[in-house]
């Protein structure tokens, strides 16, 4: 349990960090960089090395390449539904997760990902 | 040519308090998720997980909001403006992707080799790659409009 705590807090505070940061910059476009920090991997494979030792970070890191590249083909995603469509951010950025998820299980198993 | 990149310490008054708790609560959820995750499916699933854009759906929402107040402020109505800006902010995070992409695979070789020296070359690999992906768009772009702007010129003198 209170390892999930320590998680919670870490995770908030990096996620935040990161978001403060891109909130000071300008222009946009730039700021948005900072929306795909790896914030919350610095968390986690901070404690994941901790725990399990720097092969079980190295699995995840591997994978979280097609994570990454998933998250490229969302964000084009949605810059495309609020542009072309009019949607609002919050529908617009939601509904497209399964975009994310559709391109992150596709590339990891084309990757020949296993669990 | 001159950096564009600018630091306004004011945007962070523009927030309210429980925004900030949001992406703080946001953060740490998404953390715990993706520990939960790898607990029961494994190191590799949960490693997909790491690039769950989680964050990025609190934080378009939010540009567009703060977007929208400002121009209802102003006496406008903001919601198209709103839109544009969070738009602004998913074309940045696609390259910002490229980053992250970076980040993983340096953090994947390294990592047997020195816990500090991964994630400090990592992190470095994110900064450089998107800042680096950010500065190649904006050349196109520029190198777009000036031929735009020649090509309207010559046709207008001919």
């Amino acid at each position: 349990m209170s390892e999930y705590v320590i998680r919670f807090l870490i995770g908030g505070a990096v996620v935040s960090a990161f978001s403060m940061l891109g909130d000071v910059l300008k222009p946009k476009s730039f700021a948005g960089l900072f929306g795909a920090a790896p914030s919350v991997a610095l968390a986690t494979l901070g404690i994941a090395i901790y725990q399990h030792g720097a092969g079980y970070a190295g699995s995840q890191s591997k994978a979280m390449m097609a994570g990454a590249a998933a998250l490229m083909v969302y964000s084009v995603f949605v810059c495309q539904l609020l542009i072309r469509t009019r949607m609002r951010a919050l529908p617009a950025s939601l509904l497209s997760i399964v975009v994310w998820l559709t391109a992150a299980f596709g590339l990891w198993a084309l990757s020949g990902g296993h669990a | 040519m001159t950096i564009p990149i600018k630091v306004s310490l004011s945007s962070l008054h523009e927030g309210r308090w429980y925004e900030y708790l949001v992406r703080f609560a946001l953060g740490g959820a998404a953390t715990v998720f993706t520990g939960l995750v790898s607990s029961r499916c494994g190191a590799s699933v949960g490693g997909l997980f790491l690039a769950l854009p989680a964050i990025f759906c609190a934080s378009a929402t939010l540009i567009e909001s703060h977007e929208i107040r400002r121009k209802k402020e102003a006496g406008l109505e903001g919601r198209r403006r709103g839109q544009e800006a969070a738009a602004l902010d998913a074309a940045g995070a696609a390259l910002g992707a490229f980053g992250m992409l970076a980040f993983a695979a340096v953090f994947w070789v390294l990592v047997e080799w020195s816990v500090a020296g991964t994630f400090i070359g990592a992190s470095l690999s994110w900064l450089a790659v998107a800042v680096a992906a950010w500065f190649v768009r904006r050349r196109f772009r520029l190198v777009r409009s000036a031929r735009r702007k020649s090509g309207s010129a010559m046709s207008r003198s001919r």
